[in-house]
């Protein structure tokens, strides 16, 4: 993917200036430990350094690496944080190269700004698990880049040669002679930008792969932890947003004089919202009397002209194309289905699901016509900054936008056409236009996150396989219908094909399996906005390819490892591997589990790691009890084991809530049915089994993480639910006949 | 006004009466420690104490507290269950986004503060009303336990 082209797609104009590097900037960061040195500092000479021996400015050790005089080494983070613990990690790549002394690191976020674009995509971001994957050399770079830098400090203030100087701890020792980073970070700045660094070879790293807590832990742990929703500003003025009950109606008219009638609410705007809705606007001096306000006003909804879904109604529709051709993504010989000895013949439903992350969706702006300040939890910082600067008449670097804490996201807070962030915008403007100024809070309630569309899609799949008595599969006919995440957005030029979203068939286009498979794909039209949502398409994939695999080695009295196994693509060690690691550490096949119990197993790979489950499961009163869950996990490096466990965890967790009753939205009519959490269910503490997390050693470079444990862990339930019931599953959430 | 204890000290809030104890503390007092989640006592994350119990400021009015005590995450560390539960929550590196986790803590601590010795049945009934999205619940049952091991 390439910025320019991704940008000139959305109609953006390109940043053409860092309008956040700036000394300024800075200095604030280090001002409680009393004098800001440092590396950060001189950004500005180092920027022109840079020029001069060609590095780009994400390849700057003053845009990443700060050094106060205490020793404090502040890593500036290029990504959102929002629980996947890359302000613990990426500080981890950069305190071992540089051998700082680990105790003495600390995270920070970085604002939007151009030495902050992913390596690899071209934009700020955070997403399809690309973290370390793409910042793995990025950061250790930097990190020896700084520590050469204050070697060569080092050297020279104790007259020896570099080469006689060694590092450890945060200390630069020559003999007898001894510096530390804070006493030599201001000689450092002056030092010359190295181009080329040796990394350091895995047997000698010290932090990576070491299991470390999260820098975060003690804040979060104690209430001090800063969320966008906590961002305060002078005369700041909170904002909630009435939406159309159906998606991209009008506001026809309204009544707002209840709503102003009520102390603490200042003006009722019309705004323009998303998808060419209209709504309005409560201003007011908090959450309550902003809410008290909504609930006063009254408001007459024009819903003519646009499509008012019923889910009932999309999922026969849905059904029925399954059985129609569609477009070709796979091709093989099927001649040999209709006589196979053996057949399965299955129609897989998933529903739509909301993100619904703990922090409702929240921002802080402050438009005073020429110039936006904006404090958000971004996963797309350089889209939301364009796209919020095009919508305000401004240059992106004109719109100034602070990365805040994200309380979780799973995809919500990465959206291509920055829907709740335009809205804000718009909002802002229409507050200006009234003759108002000053910063706003808008926020959501949980009613509109769960209202609020950008769900993951609906889906259908449909497969017809013919096997024989030995499980060797003759022909496997699949077909996909789902709407299309990627159409009409900057990243349809990137990962849309012959109009295949790949997003909707990565999992079973890809498949590992050595199966002749013809697979079709259809992506209807359809009145709710879409998204990804924690590991996308693999969300509902892996759920049939890894049931409907399990279900031929079960009708052909095979083991499920020993089937898998056989039928993996040799090419595919990386599944072999974490499929092995889960077997073996979950005595699967060795240890006899209580009566009424099962095993569960399945196997997927998303974002280039691989993630193996043995689970075991029980039905207790028609419903199923996941009791364990033992994960093998083939990820590349591990870089902190500690948050490779909990991604899997949680992981896990999350996908076990798409299995339960009610985690679906449904909508009749054009409205969506559920509201709050009392009505759209994600799993809690009673649901969680035991899990325990095995990693695969490696010394590659690291994979993704954030999202892999997700697709596997409905699938192994459902498999052991299969072989306690007889009946296979073939939806999400489940439907216990 | 309405007059609150929070923390020990006595402040006043200029706000309806209907407002929830939350926005109070969120808006009028600037203590954002306390999150909002769901705004209809569903998911845990407004936990504080009043007069030691865990209760949902998302949905108790300021007016219904008269003298009652509240505590929030802010000051759960004055006494040595709550201390007990933060560093236990730091031990097992429990936190993920931390958004829920204030909640969680008020919830676990006021377990504690009943039951020194909770069973795996005692930690779902006490924390089913506090929702964490990223998945955090084998990290806070293991940090629980070790709390409780800590107090004993």
């Amino acid at each position: 993917m390439n910025y320019q082209q991704l940008m000139a797609r959305a109609g953006l104009a390109q940043a053409t200036a860092d309008t956040t590097l700036g000394r300024r900037g800075f200095l604030k960061l280090s001002a409680g430990a009393g004098f800001a040195l440092g590396l950060f500092t001189q950004v500005d000479d180092a920027t022109a350094q840079a020029a001069a021996n060609g590095l780009k400015p994400n390849q700057l050790p003053a845009a990443f690496v700060n050094i106060d005089a205490k020793g404090i080494v502040t890593v500036m983070v290029n990504r959102l944080d929002f629980g996947q613990g890359v302000i613990t990690g990426l500080p981890m790549l950069v305190a071992d190269e540089m051998d700082a002394d680990w105790s003495k690191v600390r995270g920070e976020l970085a604002p939007a700004g151009d030495a902050y674009k992913d390596p690899a995509f071209g934009i700020q971001m955070t997403g399809g698990s690309g973290s370390m994957r793409n910042s793995w050399l990025q950061y250790r770079e930097l990190g020896a880049r700084a520590r050469a830098m204050l070697v060569g400090a080092a050297a020279q203030r104790f007259g020896v040669a570099p080469e006689a100087c060694s590092v450890a701890n945060g200390v630069v020792t020559a003999g007898k002679k001894r510096a530390t980073f804070g006493q030599l970070a201001l000689d450092a700045m002056k030092q010359p930008v190295p181009e080329k660094v040796v990394l350091k070879d895995a047997k000698d790293f010290k932090r990576i792969g070491k299991p470390t807590g999260r820098l975060d832990a003690q804040a979060k742990a104690s209430g001090r932890q800063s969320f966008g929703i906590d961002s305060r500003a002078e005369g700041m003025k909170t904002v909630l947003i009435v939406h159309p009950p159906v998606f991209g109606a009008q506001a026809a008219s309204f009544d707002a004089s209840k709503a102003k009638a009520i102390k603490g609410v200042h003006e009722v705007l019309q705004v323009k919202l998303d998808r060419g809705a209209t709504g309005l606007a409560i201003v007011a001096d908090g959450y309550w009397p902003a809410k008290m306000g909504r609930d006063a006003l009254q408001v007459s909804w024009n819903t003519e002209g646009v499509e008012k879904v019923d889910t009932d109604a999309l999922l026969a529709r849905y059904k029925q194309m399954a059985s129609e051709p569609g477009i070709k993504v796979r091709e093989a010989d099927l001649s040999k289905i209709a006589t196979a000895p053996k057949k399965i013949s299955a129609v897989f439903t998933f529903p739509y699901l909301a993100h619904a992350p703990m922090e409702p969706l929240n921002c802080l702006i402050d438009f005073d016509g020429t110039r936006c300040k904006l404090s958000v939890g971004s996963q797309f910082q350089t889209i939301d900054q364009a796209t919020v600067a095009a919508t305000l008449g401004l240059k992106p670097q004109d719109v100034q936008l602070t990365t805040m804490m994200a309380g979780g996201g799973f995809g919500r807070r990465a959206v291509p056409t920055s829907d709740y962030l335009v809205e804000a915008a718009q909002v802002a403007k229409a507050w200006r236009a009234a003759g108002k100024s000053g910063p706003l809070k808008i926020v959501w309630s949980r009613e509109d996150d769960i209202r609020g569309g950008y769900y993951r899609p609906m889906h259908v799949h449909r497969a017809e396989i013919g096997f024989d008595d030995k499980g060797n599969v003759l022909g496997w006919d699949h077909t996909i219908v789902g709407q299309s995440i990627l159409m009409g957005t900057p990243f349809e030029a990137f990962m849309v094909k012959n109009g295949v979203d790949s997003v909707s068939t990565e999992g079973v286009a890809d498949t590992p399996y050595n199966v002749p498979m013809a697979l079709q794909v259809h992506h209807p039209k359809v009145n709710v906005p879409v998204l990804w949502w924690r590991s996308v398409g693999h969300t509902h994939t892996a759920f049939v390819m890894e049931t409907l695999v399990d279900e031929i080695a079960r009708a052909t009295g095979q083991d499920p490892v020993a089937y898998r196994r056989a039928l993996i693509n040799d090419k595919h060690q990386h599944h072999l591997a974490a499929l092995d690691l889960a077997v073996e550490k979950s005595g699967y096949g060795k240890k006899t589990l209580p009566k009424g119990q099962a095993f569960g197993v399945a196997v997927h790979e998303s974002f280039g790691s691989v993630v193996a489950y043995v689970v075991e499961a029980s039905v207790a009163n028609g419903q199923p009890v996941l009791h364990r869950v033992t994960a093998g996990v083939a990820c590349g490096t591990a870089v902190n084991p500690l948050a490779v466990e909990a991604q899997v965890q949680g992981a896990a967790l999350m996908a076990l809530g798409t299995t339960l009753p009610g985690a679906a939205i449904t909508l009749k009519d054009g409205v969506v049915q559920q509201s709050n959490f009392g009505d759209y269910t994600v799993a809690r503490m009673p649901q969680m089994p035991a899990i325990a997390v095995h990693i695969v050693p490696s010394t590659a470079p690291p994979t993704g993480m954030g999202e892999p444990g997700v697709p596997p862990l409905a699938p192994a339930f459902a498999n052991a639910l299969a072989q306690l019931t007889g009946k296979p599953l073939r939806a999400l959430p489940f439907e216990m006949g | 006004m309405t007059s609150l204890n929070v923390n020990g000290k006595t402040v006043k809030v200029d706000a309806d009466p209907s407002t929830p104890v939350l926005w109070a503390l969120r808006e009028s007092l600037q203590l954002t420690g306390t999150k909002f989640g769901c705004g209809a006592a569903l998911c845990g994350a407004c936990t504080v104490h009043v007069d030691g119990q865990p209760v949902r400021s998302c949905v108790t009015p300021i007016s219904s507290i008269g003298k009652q005590k509240i505590t929030t995450i802010e000051a759960v560390a004055s006494d040595k269950v709550g201390k007990a539960v933060q560093a236990a929550w730091v031990k097992h590196d429990v936190a993920q986004c931390g958004y829920c986790q204030s909640g969680q803590i008020m919830s676990a601590t006021a377990l504690l503060r009943s039951k020194r010795r909770p069973s795996d049945a005692d930690i779902d009934t006490a924390m089913a009303g506090n929702i964490c999205r990223c998945g955090t619940y084998a990290r806070i049952r293991a940090a629980i336990k070790d709390a409780a091991a800590s107090l004993a």
